[in-house]
């Protein structure tokens, strides 16, 4: 039903660190991957060797430039996918119950032999976090690997989300937000992570953890003194060579000087 | 957002087809006959027509009977429900009327007040929408029943109430525009609350996550054709009010009658394109466009 369970038994979310990812989009082809081989309808493509390809995406790594007032601007890579949202818009809206919030662990799914396909909960979603498969006419959205983090075939190690796994960086965590000591929550605490667009009111369960500020050098760049190699007054046998092209009717005076 | 000529289609002939049944369901002298046939035929093509139209956008349109279950939350299923009530209505009122003669007053007024609700229902799908603040304004729902309620007049051939009517809605869509014109930015919704970063400094959109336009960007950042918005404004509203007035005053009524319904219907579509192609979705920010 589209109708939102009041409270969840377990918060389960992501943790995305943007001090820490580094924008090589390894989350994104491993999300791609397991989603296409695993749950649901496949992932597919369009034109992908062609003009304009396009792809369904459950995850996608934006890059931003921020430019404080005074300063160097600083670049941030920033994953975006599903929020699992406490009051997700995307589940009220669906006319056909195939949006749902499970109750005992808050993962907003899709129930894709239900979908009809109208598109309208990829409206509703402030993050563009649900897209409409192009070949399958079906919404999907990011599963919070359900099929792994619950999968007993799978070593116990594997059994989280394909991104944070993958993740060479360590920048993506996955944990229980119902938990204060877990770690996730213990991050959110430490680290200042905070809610995007918290003005649309849906209440995110996944946290975004801010940039760290960056370390300074002072004015003066450790390495200056090496790299002023060039003589501006040449010395010796250049420095002759110099006062004597200097006295040519059209050579330069000032390099004699 | 994207305008899905299916969706227009559907909006703007299901809303002069339900106004036309509102009208025809509050009369208190009723067409019979051969003559309440063709109103009521008329009526419910509009109305179904417009309703098949909106089936076609839908990736899996043998599901759709699924949209009747979540009346509960989903103002899509409400709307789903709506329509087929308001119709099944119409239908025996008609019925009656067509082939029996017979004008039950109370099921007439029942089908009216769902017939309405019906185009409130279509409206809320889009007033609901948080991020689409030109739509999540109480004037939408105003504007679309005015426009369905007015063109219902217009089609059912009551030529003063008409010519009031399409005067309010031309003055509610100039107030809407007006008014949602600055919703985006009355929000205070930016890349820097989006992405969490303003606080630090401007937020810059430096690369896409990928090299080419996706499904978000296709369907929600929709920017074509925005540069002629202040003329197709000009020229919906002159077709969707201005023209339908001068004709209900002129002589030969079945000649202009036609003409004028003719040039609402058109307004009304450039207007509902506008609808669509000047709405904003916040998810465009993160794509550093609007």
């Amino acid at each position: 039903m589209t109708q939102l369970p009041e409270t969840t038994t377990r918060k389960l979310g992501l943790v995305i660190d943007l001090d820490t990812c580094v924008g090589c989009h390894a989350c994104v082809i491993s999300c791609k991957g397991w989603n296409t081989e695993n749950y649901g309808a496949p992932l597919s493509d369009q034109r992908p060797y062609g003009e304009e390809p396009m792809g369904t995406f459950l995850n996608r790594v934006h890059t931003y430039e921020v430019q404080p007032e005074s300063g160097p601007a600083q670049t941030v890579h920033f994953p975006k996918s599903c929020l699992h949202c406490e009051t997700a818009p995307c589940v009220t809206v669906c006319p056909t119950g195939a949006s749902y919030k499970r109750v005992e662990d808050g993962i907003v799914l899709v129930n894709e032999d239900n979908c009809i396909g109208c598109g309208l909960c990829a409206w509703a979603c402030p993050y563009g976090a649900r897209e409409m498969d192009q070949e399958e006419k079906v919404m999907k959205k990011c599963t919070l690997c359900v099929d792994r983090i619950y999968n007993e075939n799978l070593p116990e190690i594997d059994r989280e989300p394909s991104c944070v796994r993958t993740c060479p960086a360590g920048a993506r965590h996955f944990g229980d937000f119902s938990d204060p000591d877990s770690h996730v929550s213990r991050l959110v605490k430490d680290r200042g992570g905070m809610d995007l667009m918290p003005e649309q009111g849906t209440n995110p369960v996944n946290k975004y953890l801010p940039p760290r500020i960056k370390d300074t050098w002072g004015q003066e760049n450790p390495l200056a003194p090496y790299l002023d190699t060039v003589h501006d007054t040449p010395t010796g046998f250049l420095g002759w060579i110099d006062s004597q092209l200097s006295r040519l009717p059209s050579g330069s005076k000032e390099g004699s000087e | 957002m994207h305008p899905a000529p299916s969706i227009i289609a559907f909006t703007t002939l299901s809303g002069l087809g339900f106004g036309l049944l509102a009208w025809l369901g509050i009369d208190s002298t009723p067409p019979t006959g051969m003559v309440g046939f063709v109103f009521f035929a008329l009526a419910f093509l509009l109305a179904a027509g417009g309703l098949m139209a909106s089936t076609l956008h839908l990736g899996h349109p043998e599901r759709a009977w699924r949209a009747f279950s979540q009346w509960k939350t989903s103002w899509l299923s409400r709307e789903g429900v709506c329509a087929v009530l308001a119709m099944g209505t119409m239908a025996l009122y008609a019925a009656a009327l067509v082939f029996t003669g017979t004008h039950i007053v109370w099921l007439g007024l029942l089908g009216a007040a769902l017939s309405l609700a019906t185009v409130f229902t279509t409206s809320m799908i889009y007033t609901q929408l948080k991020t689409v603040p030109r739509w999540n304004s109480r004037l939408t729902p105003l504007l679309f029943l005015v426009l369905a309620i007015s063109g219902g007049a217009l089609l059912s051939g009551r030529v003063s109430m008409a010519s009031g009517l399409l005067f309010a809605a031309g003055i509610i869509q100039i107030v809407w525009w007006r008014k949602t014109d600055s919703a985006f930015s009355e929000r205070n919704h930016t890349l820097g609350t989006a992405t969490g970063l303003g606080d630090r400094g401007d937020v810059r959109s430096m690369a896409h996550p990928h090299s080419s336009p996706n499904y978000l960007m296709k369907e929600m950042v929709y920017v074509v054709g925005r540069k002629h918005a202040q003329n197709l404004r000009v020229i919906s509203l002159v077709l969707m009010s201005v023209l339908p007035v001068i004709f209900l005053a002129m002589p030969y009524p079945h000649v202009f009658g036609f003409l004028a319904v003719l040039s609402h219907l058109i307004g009304v579509a450039v207007s509902r394109w506008l609808f669509f192609a000047q709405a904003e979705h916040v998810v465009g920010l993160y794509y550093g466009m609007r």
